[in-house]
């Protein structure tokens, strides 16, 4: 047993742990699930109105001004509704499902930096200790929401699979496949930014983030770093990891009545409520804090009364930008058409993985074209024209796939599917 | 408070690892062997191997347990086992011994320290991690200068496995004259 036991970043946590420093990371995290709660209130109540406007309908009116108060009766009501437990379930994992879903919500949220001035580092001076703004920083960073979000996906198989119900089952099947394939994808997004960044801890991510940018106005956020490519591929493979409109197959009400929640009811119903709109507001900080800088911003008033302020700028910025993507993430709820099966997984396999695949190494190839002094428009024809011959074979590999599942088909004197034969 | 640490992951992996050989229903057995893999994630965070924690709950638990469950639910095998039938005959038997045999190895080891079957007295010897770098940085360095040939050996034999499942899967379709099953 090792005598340092690193447990984080935090230069609070590095020296001698006492009361103070025990209360401060307690304070830290009732804070953050207080916030995440509130959030998610809002977020609902935000989305029921936006979609509403998009609708051109009203949305909640009646509960508290503008039908805010809405989820907090709706929450009551869940409440108070019988808790149904399914004859033919399996009692222990249908009890332990919401909770798989709700922990890993909560616990990738730990490690977003939510406010400090990272003009100056980010950190913040309280009581005497100095410390960053969020719950945890672990030296694997990013590497938690990856865990998380894997971890996540047993609340939705093993709620599928222990309703003991054929509707919730396919549903959870559709779901975890649907998650494990995005992993892929959103993981090597992830990569590109630690690549860049040259850090897996989110803290030390938005202090490079917050430095000089390019031209005096363009910040150094990584979105421009790494070239767009990374943000699209992580925005859409984030959507479909949250099963959020227009990947939500998983809940597809034509075919499976509810997805893998349709036997539950009442708080437990809730508790998958609660940890999917959890899971989109954690998945909007986390892009807030890879790809637009978490809360790096200037500090546009630095003392209000001789008290200085400069930390809280950070919570504005963040909050800021943490609402666009809020925005977004309903805005394409609205807007978008539910994808059909096989379109989201040759999307998923055949578009995004290689994309992404691809950028990480032609960034790769940037980095090391760097450190050897080669020149870099000749790297990036050079990696293009790669990129290109690749692109090239995998369009070929996928077309002759096609052609001999048709072929096999015909043999075997079937009609051909006329959508690619997939189900 | 690191000795604490270790006595609860120690318990969580132990009972994990008893339920996994007790459970009659396969999904439970799967379910118990992710709370093992996650005790053991805890014990590498204990010994500052926090890279090896983090890949240790994505890729064990978040894809191959997950896979296990895919594969148990997609053959039905998803209910209680009927054990009294011995699949192979005389397996019961060889697995007492087995066990016997794996039990005084491990009582060995346990008794007389990790050096009486290797010569060595722990693992790493130099390579111990200094408080400069941090674990991922050294498994990188290491893994991409000195065990980099072993590093694309494996990557192409994965490939190949991968391969060889297609090819093998596609040969099966022919053969019976359907089509193929794909997701």
């Amino acid at each position: 047993m090792s005598g340092t036991f690193v447990l984080a970043a935090d230069p609070m946590l590095a020296g001698d742990i006492g009361g103070v420093e025990v209360l401060l990371t307690l304070v830290k995290v009732v804070v953050a699930f207080a916030f995440l709660m509130v959030a998610v209130m809002l977020m609902i109540w935000f989305e029921r109105k936006l979609i509403g406007g998009m609708h051109q309908r009203f949305g909640p009116t009646i509960a508290g001004p503008f039908g805010i108060l809405q989820t907090l009766a709706d929450g009551i009501k869940l409440f108070f509704k019988e808790d149904l437990v399914p004859d033919r379930s399996d009692r222990f994992v249908f009890k332990l499902a919401p909770y798989l879903s709700l922990i890993p919500a909560f616990l990738a949220f730990a490690i977003v930096p939510l406010g400090g001035d990272f003009n100056n580092g980010g950190e913040v001076e309280w009581w005497g200790r100095t410390t960053y703004l969020q719950v945890a920083d672990p030296p694997v960073g990013i590497l938690l929401f990856l865990a998380m979000s894997s971890v996540a996906v047993y609340g939705v198989m093993l709620a599928g699979w222990s309703s003991g119900s054929k509707y919730p089952l396919l549903g959870s099947v559709r779901a975890s496949a649907q998650m494990v394939s995005y992993e892929a994808a959103l993981g090597l997004a992830v990569a590109s930014i630690v690549l860049v960044t040259g850090t897996l801890s989110t803290h030390d991510m938005v202090v490079a983030q917050a430095a000089e940018g390019y031209l005096g106005i363009i910040p150094r956020w990584n979105v421009i770093v790494t070239g767009l490519v990374p943000f699209i591929v992580f925005m859409i493979a984030g959507t479909a990891e949250l099963n959020r409109p227009p990947f939500d197959l998983v809940e597809a009400e034509q075919e499976l009545v509810g997805g893998f929640h349709t036997e539950y009811s009442s708080i437990r119903f809730a508790l998958f409520f609660l940890a999917e709109f959890m899971n989109t507001i954690t998945m909007s900080a986390i892009i807030v804090t890879l790809f637009f800088g978490g809360p790096a911003g200037p500090v546009l008033v630095s003392e209000v009364g001789g008290v200085g302020v400069a930390w809280a700028w950070g919570l504005v910025w963040f909050f800021a930008k943490l609402f666009v993507f809020l925005f977004c993430f309903v805005w394409m709820r609205a807007t978008l058409p539910r994808f059909r099966y096989d379109q989201l997984m040759d999307l998923g396999w055949k578009a995004l993985i290689p994309v992404a695949l691809g950028w990480f190494l032609f960034l790769t190839a940037l980095e090391v074209g760097r450190d050897q002094g080669w020149n870099e428009a000749a790297v990036t024809v050079v990696s293009l024209l790669v990129f290109a011959a690749a692109g090239a074979m995998l369009m070929r590999a996928v077309r002759s796939g096609r052609r001999a599942r048709d072929r096999e088909a015909a043999q075997a004197d079937e009609p051909a599917d006329p959508v690619g034969g997939k189900v | 408070m690191a000795e604490l640490v270790f006595l609860v992951a120690a318990l969580i992996i132990l009972v994990g690892a008893v339920g996994v050989v007790a459970s009659r229903n396969p999904v439970h057995a799967a379910l118990f062997l992710v709370q093992t893999l996650v005790g053991v994630a805890v014990l590498f965070v204990l010994n500052d191997a926090h890279f090896l924690a983090a890949v240790q709950v994505v890729v064990y638990a978040g894809a191959i347990v997950i896979l296990f469950l895919f594969v148990i639910m997609l053959l039905g095998v998803d209910k209680a086992e009927e054990l009294r039938i011995e699949p192979i005959f005389g397996q019961r038997p060889l697995a007492a011994v087995v066990g016997a045999a794996l039990a005084a190895l491990l009582g060995t080891v346990v008794i007389g320290g990790a050096d009486v079957l290797t010569g060595l007295r722990r693992a790493g010897g130099d390579r111990a991690l200094d408080g400069d770098t941090t674990d991922i940085e050294r498994l990188g360095r290491v893994l991409f200068s000195e065990y980099a040939f072993a590093v694309e050996i494996t990557a192409a034999l994965l490939t190949v496995a991968v391969v060889g499942a297609v090819v093998l899967t596609r040969r099966a379709s022919h053969s019976d004259g359907s089509t193929p099953v794909d997701a």
